[in-house]
Order: C-alpha cells, then sequence, then structure tokens
C-alpha cells in the first residue's frame, strides 16, 4: 500500500492526491469559488500522473467531458459547487441512466444544496450516493470510497465538502485505500476494437442494445434501476453516533458543521447533560434507521445545518413523529455569500443545543458584521 | 452487378431504417460508414450520437457508440478521444443539436483543435419534433412555427456552421456536403474520408451534409432535392471551406460547384460516376 506519510494538505490538495490514489485517469471543471482549487490542483497533478485534467469552457461541457472519458471505462469526476452542479444535472440524469460511475465533488457554499445532492435537480427516476464527510481526513476517505462505489454500483456518487474543507489546511496521509470487495469488470466500455464484428458496444441511459443484441427496452432498464437502488438503500448507509443510550435530546448534524455538533456534544455529556448526537455520513441512502432508534427513547430532535432546512425533512420521516424536530441551525455566510459565516461555532451552537436541551427560546441568529 | 441500393455498408447491422421516404440522413450514414470501412478504421472508431432522428442509427451502426444529450456530442467526443488517444472518434448530430443546443460545445472543441471529427446532418429543420425552425433554417423558409416563412425581421437569421468553424484556428478541415444527387453523394464520401485523415494527422474536422427532410419541409417526397439544392443549398454554399489551415471564399466555393456541375454533365453523359 502507497502512502505520502503524513503531511500538511489543502482540503482541495488532500481530495485531488486521494482521487489520483484512486486510480482518477480524468478531471474535468470549471472555476467557481470554493470548487476553484480542486480543479487547480488536478490541472497541476493529473497530467504528472499520465492523466488528463481540462479546464471545460463550461460547467455543461465539464460533465459532457467525463461522460466521454467514464464510457471508455476510466475513473473520471468532475465538480463545481452548488450553482455549478445546477447546470450538470441534465448530464448527471444522463449519466446515472446509463451507469456509468461518475464521481462528483461539491465543494458546496454551505449545506444548501442537500436537496440538490439528494434528491437531484436532473430528471428521471435516479438516485446519487452521496457521501458527506466532516474534515479533511474523513474527505480523504470518502473520495476514495467514491471511485469504489461508483465502480462497484455503476452509479455516480456525490462527495459534499464545502468551504472549509476546501480551504484549511490538515495533516492527512494520502495512502492508497484497498477495498476488500470485488468490483465488476466494465465489459460494457467502448474502445472501438468491435466495429465490425455485430458485437459493438453502445453506451446509452434509453435501456436499448444494437440491433442482433438482447436489449432490455426502456421500461424494464428502469425498472432494474430502481432495484439497484433499492439495494443501495439496504447495504450502503454510513453514520456516525454517540450518547444517544440514555439521551433526551439528540442532534442531527452533517459534514464540517457534524464536527462541530460532535463536539459540543460531548463536552455537554462531559458535564452530565444527557445529549447525544446522529451524523449521517450517507446522505443518500440516509440513516432513517438509525434516527428513527436514536428518537424512540428521546425527548427531542434537534436539527443543525446551515441552511434554512433541508435536511430536517429527511429527520422528519426517519422520527416519524417519535419526538418534535427543532431546526436549530439556520443561514450563516460569510461577506461574500461564499464562505464560512459566523454560526459554525462551538460557542454558538453550545447555546442553540442547551436552549433546546432546556426548552428555552433559540438565540437569534448571528449577523454577518461584514457588507461587501 | 449489384446496384448502389443493394449494397449494404458492412458497418451496419440492418438492411432497413426507420426514417421517413426520401430522408437524406441514411445517405450520409452509408457516406461515413463506407469511408471508415475504405480507411481501415473498422476497429478503431468510436461513434458519439446526439438527438434526432438520426439517433435510431446508433442501433444498427457496427461501431463502438456511445449516445450522448442532446447538443453534447462535442464534449463526451472529448472526453472519449483523450481517454483513448489512437481511437477515430466522430459525433453525428443534427442542426437542432449541434447549431441550437449545442453551438458552444462545437466551437469550442473546434478551437481546442480536439482531434475528432464532428458531422452536422443539416436538413434547416426539426425532423423529430415535426417540422420546426432550427438556427440553420433558412430566410423565407415555412416550419411549424414560422408558418409564413422564416422572418429575418422577426425570427433573425441562419447560422452557416461550417464558414463559422472554418475561422476557428482549432479547425483543420471544414467542408459542406450533400446527399441531394448522385455526384454530391460522391463527393461528401471523400469529404468524410479527408476528415477522418485530418484526425488521424491529430486535427479538429468537421463535415457538414445539407440532408432532405420532404417531411419537415411539407413538399412531396420527390421534390425534396431539388427543393434542397434551391433552398438550403444557396445559402449553405458546398464546398471544402477550409482545407491544410487556408480558408476558402463563398465566391470561390461557388466558382468550384459551377465547374464541378459540369464535370458532372460531362461524366453523365459518359455513362457514370466514379466514386
Amino acid at each position: 500500500m502507497s502512502s505520502t506519510g503524513m503531511k500538511l494538505m489543502e482540503g482541495s490538495e488532500a481530495m485531488a492526491e486521494a482521487s489520483i490514489a484512486a486510480g482518477c485517469k480524468f478531471f474535468a471543471g470549471y472555476p467557481m469559488t470554493p470548487f476553484t482549487e480542486l480543479l487547480e490542483h488536478f490541472a497541476k497533478r493529473l497530467p504528472e500522473e499520465g492523466g488528463v485534467c481540462i479546464n471545460a469552457e463550461s460547467e455543461l461541457e465539464a460533465a459532457g467531458m467525463v461522460w466521454g472519458a467514464l464510457s471508455t471505462g476510466a475513473r473520471a469526476a468532475t465538480g463545481s459547487t452548488g450553482q455549478g452542479l445546477s447546470l450538470m444535472q441534465e448530464t448527471f440524469s444522463e449519466i446515472t441512466l446509463a451507469e456509468l460511475p461518475l464521481v462528483i465533488f461539491n465543494m458546496a457554499r454551505g449545506q444548501q444544496d442537500y436537496y440538490q445532492s439528494t434528491r437531484g435537480g436532473g430528471h428521471g427516476d435516479y438516485r446519487h450516493i452521496v457521501l458527506a464527510p466532516m474534515d479533511i481526513g474523513e474527505a480523504v476517505q470518502l473520495t476514495q470510497l467514491a471511485f469504489h462505489l461508483a465502480d462497484k454500483w455503476r452509479n455516480p456518487v456525490l462527495v459534499y465538502g464545502d468551504y472549509l474543507i476546501a480551504h484549511i489546511q490538515e495533516a492527512v496521509d494520502i495512502a492508497r485505500v484497498d477495498f476488500d470487495e470485488p468490483l465488476p469488470a466494465k465489459d460494457w466500455a467502448v474502445d472501438g476494437s468491435l466495429g465490425g464484428s455485430g458485437r459493438s458496444r453502445l453506451v446509452s441511459s434509453l435501456g436499448f442494445a444494437k440491433a442482433g443484441q438482447p436489449s432490455p427496452g426502456i421500461e424494464r432498464h428502469l425498472r432494474a434501476m430502481a432495484e439497484k437502488f433499492a439495494a443501495i438503500e439496504a447495504s450502503e448507509i454510513r453514520v456516525e453516533t454517540g450518547g444517544l443510550d440514555d439521551a433526551e435530546t439528540v442532534i442531527v448534524a452533517f459534514g464540517s458543521p457534524g464536527k462541530f455538533v460532535r463536539y459540543v456534544v460531548a463536552q455537554l455529556r462531559a458535564e452530565g447533560e444527557k445529549i447525544g448526537y446522529v451524523r449521517p455520513i450517507t446522505l443518500w441512502p440516509f440513516p432513517y434507521e438509525t434516527i428513527a432508534a436514536a428518537a424512540e427513547g428521546a425527548e427531542r430532535v434537534g436539527v443543525f445545518e446551515l441552511c434554512a432546512g433541508q435536511m430536517i425533512d429527511d429527520v422528519r420521516l426517519g422520527v416519524l413523529g417519535r419526538a418534535p424536530v427543532t431546526g436549530i441551525g439556520g443561514i450563516s455566510t460569510d461577506g461574500s455569500g461564499f464562505g464560512v459565516g459566523p454560526l459554525l461555532d462551538a460557542e454558538l451552537i453550545r447555546e442553540r443545543v442547551l436552549a433546546l436541551h432546556r426548552g428555552a427560546p433559540l438565540p437569534p441568529l448571528p449577523d454577518n458584521e461584514r457588507m461587501l | 452487378m449489384k446496384l448502389v441500393g443493394q449494397q449494404k455498408p458492412e458497418l451496419l447491422l440492418t438492411e432497413t431504417h426507420h426514417m421517413c421516404p426520401g430522408c437524406g440522413e441514411p445517405l450520409a450514414l452509408r457516406g461515413y460508414l463506407e469511408a471508415i470501412q475504405e480507411l481501415g478504421l473498422s476497429q478503431r472508431a468510436i461513434a458519439v450520437a446526439g438527438i434526432g432522428c438520426y439517433t435510431s442509427f446508433s442501433m444498427t451502426t457496427d461501431v463502438d457508440l456511445v449516445q450522448a444529450l442532446h447538443g453534447r456530442a462535442p464534449s463526451v467526443a472529448t472526453g472519449v478521444k483523450r481517454m483513448l488517444p489512437d481511437s477515430i472518434v466522430f459525433t453525428v448530430q443534427g442542426d437542432g443539436d449541434m447549431v441550437n443546443e449545442g453551438l458552444q460545445e462545437v466551437l469550442h472543441t473546434a478551437a481546442r483543435g480536439e482531434a475528432v471529427t464532428c458531422i452536422l446532418l443539416n436538413n434547416g429543420v426539426f425532423g423529430e419534433t415535426g417540422g420546426h425552425m432550427t438556427a440553420t433554417s433558412v430566410i423565407g423558409q415555412r416550419t411549424k412555427n414560422t408558418l409564413d416563412g422564416r422572418d429575418a425581421d422577426y425570427h433573425g437569421y441562419p447560422i452557416l456552421i461550417g464558414d463559422l468553424l472554418a475561422q476557428l484556428q482549432g479547425a483543420a478541415y471544414v467542408a459542406r456536403g450533400s446527399v441531394h444527387n448522385a455526384g454530391a453523394v460522391a463527393r461528401t464520401k471523400r469529404m468524410f474520408k479527408r476528415a477522418f485523415q485530418t484526425q488521424m494527422d491529430g486535427g479538429f474536422s468537421f463535415v457538414e451534409v445539407l440532408t432532405m427532410c420532404p417531411t419537415g419541409w411539407f413538399i412531396p417526397t420527390s421534390e425534396g432535392p431539388d427543393y434542397m439544392s434551391a433552398t438550403l443549398g444557396e445559402v449553405h454554399i458546398m464546398g471544402e471551406l477550409k482545407v491544410d489551415g487556408v480558408v476558402k471564399s463563398t465566391d470561390e466555393l461557388h466558382e468550384e460547384n459551377v465547374r464541378k456541375a459540369a464535370e458532372m454533365e460531362q461524366a453523365l453523359a459518359r455513362g457514370g460516376i466514379d466514386t
């Protein structure tokens, strides 16, 4: 197993390096804050490793290019921030329905892309596996897992990063992770060699096959995909919990805010407060059963997310009336709208968790003082 | 002796197609499949198809193929080619696909000098939706959403995509063929061969083919070829617009076409056309 040893690295660089360690050969992207540095690292590093990084002329073209690269069987990725990913949604839908193993990075401006990531803005009956790291160390692991799961399920996997993960530095070891699980052969990939043989290949989202070859047709193709999504839901849920045994209050949070909540809950636990947390690592498939079990003996559930309230819908579906569910996060951003807002602060999160725990009114959201 | 119509190209899986009577697209299909085969590229070619009537060819052509979305084929082809530089990658798109929805993609792919070949089947109409105006519909052309004919003041002007691409430094070979008569079919096939050769030499190539769509033009099937040369053919001028980096003017192409028409007359008088 190769390893770089512990090295101080920006999150964007670490995720690019983790992708290369996972065998990523192709990346295409379009600059956008806070995704830009990920593109920069791929542009510098992939050619050095015998791969290709194209500075696409638009997000649409980046998504198209990665579609082509994936069709050849190569491990390939694209990314942006939520706004740029909005432009790519049509292609993401088709890539998913064509069962191509795409990896997508969303270096998001906060957590307002939860719906986009887990529901998608595209057309059709499709799902993306969504992995949400809480810090750079976990991002290195989940980036490699993303490439593995994409190949395993022939389905796109989205890594939900953010401004904090993209821009801060941590000491990490980029060691290639060997997943102890066989992957299906890419016997669907095109290389041109079968032309004229009657066995040439067709990569299509429509369930079509070449004349003379067995074709499922669109209806059976879509039903088979629905079965695949059910199988993913049954086997790929990843979640972290803490302090749930006798918790009166359960806090649910994901990503960087999930790490803050974990810290705050550990602190309050040490002070004797009966508070626990659930941190979904896969946003889809969502850990509904973990949430249900956590809510079973609890008196209240709080959701801390940096948006007006999106994951809270899934939490409510998990809780299913067992306890009241309250959003204790909110919209918080820096003056540019791109970065980390004042609410991502352990002291402020502690105040909000305690307010919920004691049935007191939530403190007002802190205002960003800087105006552009 | 077998007649042309009885000779199925080797890279075609069926002898049937689902196009309307009088459609020009199967003629273009034959042209590029034969060109690939005759150049010995059958085991290197990878197609990327757009969305239009010609999408049904995706199932019947015996080369590896990636089915792309409307407009996106040049970008998809870019990804394929960058991963498999020794393959011969070409797109097949209609005018709605390439010039409306995906104009930016073909322009950037050409400007990048991507070593792929983009093939445009240009009939000046959205055939698959039932005959609607595209960006290449000519002034005066009647479509379902220009019932009194395309009016420049109201609908704007057509884009001459071949002429536009020829101006880009990254484009090495740009040609506009047609399939409205036997001479044009033969000439277009030669354009396909030059385009694939250009790709093998590392350059971007583009072949536009004017194709008949009597259904979408709302005219009798038999009038397709004449209507085409009198309308689309008068605006989108046939010829090699750029060879070895040298761009030809519309006047030069006109002169060339007059000369070639005369040569065809002579050839027909001799009793045949050399393909």
